[in-house]
């Protein structure tokens, strides 16, 4: 449905090529074609002007080589400049969780994918890393989510915090650092039911959740075909609750993942991992250039 | 009131803010054009330029703001289709409330037999709504609970059928090819039905918005759209895009989690909360 990036440049680059050298008006009309592109690839508009005008800084200065064409040294401006924005510190995957039990917090608007997610990362933790997983939902809003996570963990062999209904999303939390610590867990998550960023009774719940939690990691689940709104998730989960890191969802989809930009740029906190499907084993870790290539279609 | 000449800055800042609503850059050159036409250079307000963009967007949508269509026929068959957590079964619990109030004789069919513990939230709806809800084991084929559930629906002598499915991505070709077996199934039992396949998609989706409304129409015949989650910053301009190239009706949309919270599409109103307009 959409022209892709390589394509959109491939256009304007195949014009500049056969210029020789590259005019500002040149880049000038190259990056219009980059900023479309990154719209067009649901990159959020505030974050796609500062990439776009960080990259023209970035070309401006730069001298073109003779064993490189113009337009081919700016696609490769525009492909790493990406990539550095994308690629958080650390180790890729990484998650901090020593000092067992190591709480996990996971957040994030209705239907981003927390509890699927939330199962996800506990077999992995359970089978990469030997570690000995209790899930907790907090879930009290959303028909049967707390049935949700625990058939999941029936499924994966992971151990979810027994269903005492009546109890509010703190006193649950209580209770799983309670039973993790007695249990003798590594690690306890934390599923929260989805809320808006706006809505001011369920932000105040999650801080108070934090709060009695104090998790060793707070991610934000995201979904990857999210479009514009992207900042404002990315900004007000950041600002209310301190997020460590971000995952997308659904990135097993069609979307071109522009919201992976906007996570990085607002919030500077690293994409741990991308969901790729609805099956239990289908995470794996973030790779930059993977989703550089998929936003700029290449 | 401070007058800005409507020239090319401005249009471009119109334009970015039109794309800040998830429009697309298509659509929203095209609304701005049309909104210029005549006008270039003129002083206008602010609030003139969004009240006149946000005509331009009513002028698009009021032709596809339509309620869901009822006929004569029953069981009428509604089958709702959609991404995965689009708003699928919390908008089948708000619609059975709707038509169980108006009268009607609902039943469901939860014919998510897929995720875990989708069957338990569509019977907590169910539960809300005072409809029944039909149901098949977890992992059982959902072309042959659909088929079921509308012999079930007809015997009862229901008026509607609501069927629920499980979430797929449009580029997922087996589970589209599920979704196209499982309206087989249903015309084999009604060449009719389902008389109404309704499309659920969240607002905070951006572009692939259009794709999902591409696919899931050739996969499954959409005869309309719900947008969920009206009620979160998004502000669900692509749904303007998807106006201009598809014209599927929109029949409501969800503004929260909560029964009641399934309204009308109203395009002015729609069209001024794009714009960051008061209600008129
Ligand atoms: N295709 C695909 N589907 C996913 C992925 N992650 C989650 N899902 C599906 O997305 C839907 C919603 O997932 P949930 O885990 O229930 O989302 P949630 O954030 O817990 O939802 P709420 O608790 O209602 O806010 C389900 O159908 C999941 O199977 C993914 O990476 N790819
Ligand atoms: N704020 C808000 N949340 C909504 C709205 N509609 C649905 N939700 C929430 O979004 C999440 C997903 O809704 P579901 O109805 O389970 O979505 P689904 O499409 O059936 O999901 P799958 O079956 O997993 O594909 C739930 O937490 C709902 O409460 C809405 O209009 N506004
Ligand atoms: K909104
Ligand atoms: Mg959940
Ligand atoms: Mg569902």
């Amino acid at each position: 449905m959409f022209e892709n990036l390589s394509e959109r440049l491939s256009g304007v680059f195949d014009r500049l090529t056969k210029q020789g050298a590259l005019s500002e008006e040149d880049v000038k009309t190259a990056l219009r074609e980059v900023r479309v592109a990154l719209l067009e690839a649901d990159v959020s508009l505030p974050v796609a002007r500062d990439f776009v005008k960080a990259v023209q800084d970035k070309a401006t200065g730069q001298a073109v080589t003779k064993s490189i064409t113009p337009g081919q040294q700016v696609v490769k401006i525009v492909h790493d400049t990406l990539i550095d924005v994308l690629r958080g510190e650390g180790e890729p995957g990484s998650l901090k969780i020593d000092n067992a039990p190591a709480p996990i917090l996971m957040v994030g608007l209705q239907g981003s994918g927390k509890t699927t997610t939330t199962a996800k990362l506990a077999k992995r933790l359970k089978d990469r890393d030997g570690k000995r997983v209790l899930m907790a939902s907090l879930d009290v809003n959303r028909p049967a989510a707390m049935e949700q996570l625990a058939i999941l963990g029936v499924q994966i062999g992971v151990d979810t915090l027994p269903i005492v209904k009546g109890e509010n999303p703190v006193q649950i939390a209580k209770r799983a650092k309670t039973q993790a610590a007695m249990g003798g867990y590594d690690v306890y998550m934390l599923d929260t039911a989805g809320r808006l960023s706006i809505d001011e009774e369920l932000m105040q719940q999650v801080e108070a959740v934090r709060d009695v939690s104090n998790p060793r990691e707070t991610l934000l689940v995201v979904d990857g075909l999210t479009g514009q709104d992207a900042v404002q998730t990315a900004e007000n989960f950041n600002d209310r609750i301190g997020i460590s890191g971000v995952v997308l969802t659904r990135m097993d989809g069609d979307g071109r993942g522009g919201a992976a930009l906007s996570m990085r740029a607002v919030t500077g906190k690293p994409i741990k991992f991308v969901g790729l499907g609805e099956k239990m084993d289908a995470l794996e870790t973030f790779e930059p250039e993977r989703i550089a290539g998929r936003i700029l279609g290449m | 009131v401070v007058r800005r000449v409507l020239d090319d800055e401005m249009l471009e800042q119109l334009e970015e803010l039109l794309i800040s609503t998830d429009m697309g850059v298509d659509t929203a050159l095209r609304v701005t054009a049309n909104m210029a036409e005549g006008r270039f250079g003129k002083r206008l307000s602010v609030e003139e330029i969004k009240r006149l963009l946000a005509a331009e967007v009513a002028r698009i949508m009021d032709p596809i703001a339509k309620p869901l269509p009822l006929y004569s026929k029953t069981p009428q068959v509604v089958l709702v289709v959609g991404v995965n957590g689009s708003g699928k079964t919390t908008t089948i619990g708000k619609l059975a409330s709707q038509f169980k109030a108006a009268g009607k004789n609902v039943v469901i069919a939860a014919g998510d037999t897929f995720r875990a513990a989708a069957v338990e939230q569509l019977q907590v709806w169910g539960e809300r709504a005072g409809v029944p809800v039909l149901t098949a084991a977890q992992g059982s084929d959902p072309a042959s609970l659909a088929f079921d559930a509308m012999g079930q629906a007809e015997r009862d002598g229901a008026d509607l059928l609501l069927i629920d499915t499980a979430g797929r991505l449009q580029n997922r070709g087996d589970l589209m090819e599920e979704l196209a077996k499982i309206v087989r199934v249903i015309r084999k039992k009604d060449p009719s039905a389902p008389h109404n396949t309704l499309l659920v998609l969240d607002a905070t989706t951006g572009q692939n918005a259009l794709n999902q409304v591409k696919v899931f129409q050739e996969i499954s015949d959409v005869s309309g759209l719900v947008m969920t989650k009206l009620d979160g910053t998004a502000k669900g301009g692509v749904l303007v895009a998807l106006a201009d190239k598809f014209g599927l009706p929109i029949h409501a949309i969800g503004v929260g989690e909560q029964i009641d919270d399934l309204q009308p599409f109203d395009p002015q109103e729609f069209a001024d909360a794009l714009m960051g307009l008061d209600p008129q």
